[in-house]
């Protein structure tokens, strides 16, 4: 966002509070990566292992079950590939997914 | 007992879009943590890396409400918080049940933080204190702390031709707190999520003040590979350098006794901020290490009544 | 109850302000000599007469932050305290403001060290004037007390919402004793109303962030709007002085103008000195002279274009300041002053009297010698010295 498009300081809320809690969930940090994981559904046994050790909060879970990976905030640090106890995710470089 | 299906139908409090490096155990930690609450809370949370980079205005990750006040200052900011709501509920102008957690580095909590830190432990302020432990002033660029290990680098304990890394121990900040005889205090670890989330129960459930001790494995300032955040923690528990306990109404509980320890050696091996101690004029630090870490741990299986 | 007249030192009865607003919690450390009012207040507390969570904290650093966090949460915050104490909370008081936390704080005046120094000095109170508290100076017990349940209206006022320091002189008047009129508990309790606080952490249905890193594209512009918050504070402060009196018949302004305005030669200062003062004034007067005074109120914010207006049309002024600023050209009420002056054009022959020091007696006979110089300025129409260290030993 360029400055110009910044809002000035009648407009934003007093006090420096931000009143939209949660709101980072906007603030794309995948474009850290160099690496993505990418999940093997077969081999997934669902343990949640990599939920509990994300620190992006990026590996999504529904209904006790692993939907996706959040490709917009994964950092690619690697963590839930090297903790898989049964080795379903791979680090693939990023190169491969570019468009 | 945590289960991890359990836990993941819980909404998060931290939301992803924060700007903590990848691979980064302060967060891994938070996670786990806040993932034992089933109340409402408000988090206090020190100046460092968890809170600056959870913030960056007009950003927050926090969905719960928070408050970052000063570096040295999250302790008495929650009491001020949590005296308010005994207040408010006092005066029959609050009745909702809501949670009182204070976040703080080794930094905002083993030094510039102490103070504070034990007046609101003495004066019995119902909250959780927990300190993720990076073992430097990490968000300034890895400056020591006095939670800092004997022997590592950091910028003000630089690896020179006359002094080679850190030359005192660490405090042990959880026996300090110990001392306090609040009702609950721990030592856990992210890589043993299950242990870690149980603890974390238990402070929440705890009437009166608890304290909680998470190392939080660095892969800036401790020099490992990003991947490695939760193989590190490990290692840290096999080498009895972070040993696993709680304190429980004065009783002391070690939660887990390797089968066999490893050698201080192994965990200094995967950390770059200790290479300089593989020289043969360092060798006698590296053996100092080990004498003290089975010192210590001697003492802490004595207080445990373990063996 | 009726108000009634009672025989009371001012920080008993700054207590029994606190008592009578009945904030939610105060968190508070004691320190000389504001003492007697964190242990009158536990006196309150330990009795069960006050709603208040009095959290009795290790130091003031801790005070201020545990304030932040209680007026954060959502509630009416007090707290008390003196010099170093102040010093110590320094960091915080920033924070206070920034946040935009009504937080009320009677301050003691008191030196700041070192050499150690117990005694009435301004030097505290002027070390934070930038800090974005409101400040207003109380010259006697009784405009302590008043002030004191003032400030929480002004403090909390929708348009103000900053915190606020209520300043009166240390052993002079904290310690002590004066006749005052102690006012009806139901008509304080009314007069100060219910605090309803804006966006409090407690209420967890809309949980908010307090306190981010701002980088440099939004710092600048959270500063503007406490600079705006401070301007509109002016007016706040002389509404709730119009609707103090006619609810108890005193009325509070920016300032008070003593015989001024058809005065010659005028004296400005801040708090007890005043009352000595006017003694001086009403005796000079009896002998002719046209001599006045200028009490100031509010100090921040500076209330320039009035203060300006009242004092142009003097020949010469002495400006007391009981504190100073190393390396400044006069102490903060003359530099402020000066420069109130320089917006009219008008600027009356001035000099400074850099005064009381570490609690350094000023009586009657030295303001009388004070107008004297003035006289010498008026009639030769010359400063010889424009910052003069009055009552120190050379």
């Amino acid at each position: 966002m360029s400055d110009n498009q910044k809002l000035g300081w009648k407009e934003i809320p007093e006090g420096g509070l931000i009143t939209k809690a949660g709101n980072s969930a906007t603030y794309e940090t995948g474009s850290w990566r160099s690496a993505r994981p990418v999940r093997d559904e077969e081999k997934c046994t669902n343990c949640l292992i990599c939920w509990v050790y994300c620190p992006d909060s990026s590996i999504l879970v529904s209904n006790e079950k692993i939907k996706n990976i959040d490709y917009s905030h994964c950092k690619g640090c690697g963590i839930c590939a090297t903790e898989c106890p049964v080795k379903a995710i791979k680090m693939i470089n990023e190169k491969k997914f570019a468009d | 007992m945590a289960n991890l299906k359990e836990l993941s139908k819980k909404e998060e409090i931290l939301s992803g879009g924060h700007r903590l490096c990848a691979g980064c155990g302060a967060s891994i930690a938070a996670r786990q943590v806040l993932s034992a609450l089933d109340d409402p809370v408000v988090v206090a949370n020190a100046t460092g890396c968890l809170e600056v980079a959870t913030t960056i205005y007009p950003y927050t990750s926090w969905k719960s409400s928070f408050i970052h006040n000063a570096f040295e200052n999250a302790a008495a900011t929650i009491s001020g918080v949590e005296a308010m709501f005994k207040s408010l509920k006092k005066q029959g102008k609050m009745n909702k049940e809501i949670k009182f957690i204070a976040f703080g580095g080794d930094g905002g909590t083993y030094d510039i933080g102490l103070q504070s830190l034990s007046g609101a432990l003495e004066r019995g302020h119902n909250f959780v204190y927990v300190c993720y432990d990076n073992e430097a002033y990490m968000n300034t660029g890895i400056q020591r702390s006095s939670a800092t290990p004997r022997g590592a680098w950091t910028t003000t304990t630089p690896a020179g031709k006359v002094i080679s890394g850190k030359t005192q121990y660490r405090k042990n900040l959880t026996e300090i707190v110990a001392a306090h005889n609040i009702p609950y205090v721990a030592q856990a670890n992210p890589w043993r999520w299950n242990d870690l989330v149980e603890k974390a129960r238990k402070a929440f459930f705890t009437d009166g003040p608890a304290f909680i001790n998470v190392l939080s494995p660095c892969p800036r300032g401790w020099r490992f590979d990003s991947k490695d955040t939760v193989k590190i923690s490990k290692l840290a528990v096999q080498t009895n350098f972070w040993p696993l306990y709680e304190v429980e109404n004065g009783v002391w509980k070690l939660n887990y006794k390797p089968k066999e320890r490893k050698p201080i050696r192994e965990w200094m091996e995967a950390q770059g901020r200790y290479k300089h101690l593989f020289t043969s004029e360092n060798e006698h630090i590296i053996k100092e290490i080990q004498e003290e870490i089975d010192k210590n741990w001697g003492k802490l299986l004595a207080k445990c009544g373990e063996k | 109850m009726n108000n009634k007249m009672t025989a009371i030192t001012g920080n008993e009865a700054v207590a029994y302000a606190i008592k009578q607003i009945n904030p939610d919690v105060m968190a508070a450390y004691p320190i000389t000599p504001q003492t007697d009012i964190v242990e009158k207040y536990s006196e309150y507390v330990a009795d069960g007469l006050v709603d208040t969570e009095f959290v009795t904290v290790e130091s003031e650093h801790s005070a201020m932050s545990a304030c932040v966090g209680a007026a954060a949460a959502g509630g009416r915050v007090m707290t008390a305290t003196s010099a170093n104490g102040l010093a110590l909370m320094f960091e915080i008081l920033y924070v206070a403001s920034s946040n935009r936390l009504p937080i009320i704080m009677p301050m003691v005046n008191r030196a700041l060290s070192g050499p150690i120094n117990i005694h009435c000095d301004h030097g505290d109170s002027m070390a934070a004037r930038d800090s974005g508290w409101i400040q207003i100076y109380s010259e006697n017990v009784q405009k302590a007390y008043d002030n004191t349940i003032q400030a929480v209206r002004i403090a909390e006022h929708m348009e103000v919402r900053l915190p606020i320091m209520v300043m009166y002189d240390g052993f002079i008047t904290s310690h002590g004793i004066e006749c005052v009129e102690l006012l009806d508990d139901d008509k304080v309790a009314k007069f100060v109303g219910k605090y309803s606080p804006r966006y409090p952490l407690l209420d967890i249905n809309h949980p908010v962030t307090y306190g981010p890193l701002d980088l440099y594209d939004y710092y600048f512009e959270h500063k503007r709007q406490q600079i705006e918050a401070m301007k509109k504070a002016k007016k706040v402060i002389l509404e709730i002085g119009k609707e103090f009196k006619q609810f108890f018949g005193r009325e509070y302004q920016l300032f008070e103008e003593y015989r001024l305005s058809d005065a010659e030669r005028a004296i400005v200062v801040l708090s007890s000195t005043a009352g000595t003062a006017k003694e001086v004034v009403d005796e000079l007067r009896t002998k002719g002279e046209k001599v006045g005074l200028l009490k100031l109120r509010l100090f921040r914010p500076f209330p320039y274009e009035e203060i300006a207006q009242v004092l142009s049309h003097l020949k010469a002024i002495a400006i007391l300041d009981r504190s100073h600023s190393f390396g400044a050209f006069g102490g903060p009420l003359f530099t402020e002053i000066r420069s109130a002056l320089l917006e009219t054009g008008k600027v009356p022959q001035n000099v400074n009297y850099i005064y009381g020091l570490g609690g350094r007696d000023i009586n009657q006979t030295d303001i009388a010698s004070i107008y004297a110089d003035l006289e010498k300025i008026v009639k030769t129409s010359r400063v010889e010295e424009r910052v003069k260290y009055f009552g120190v030993r050379e």
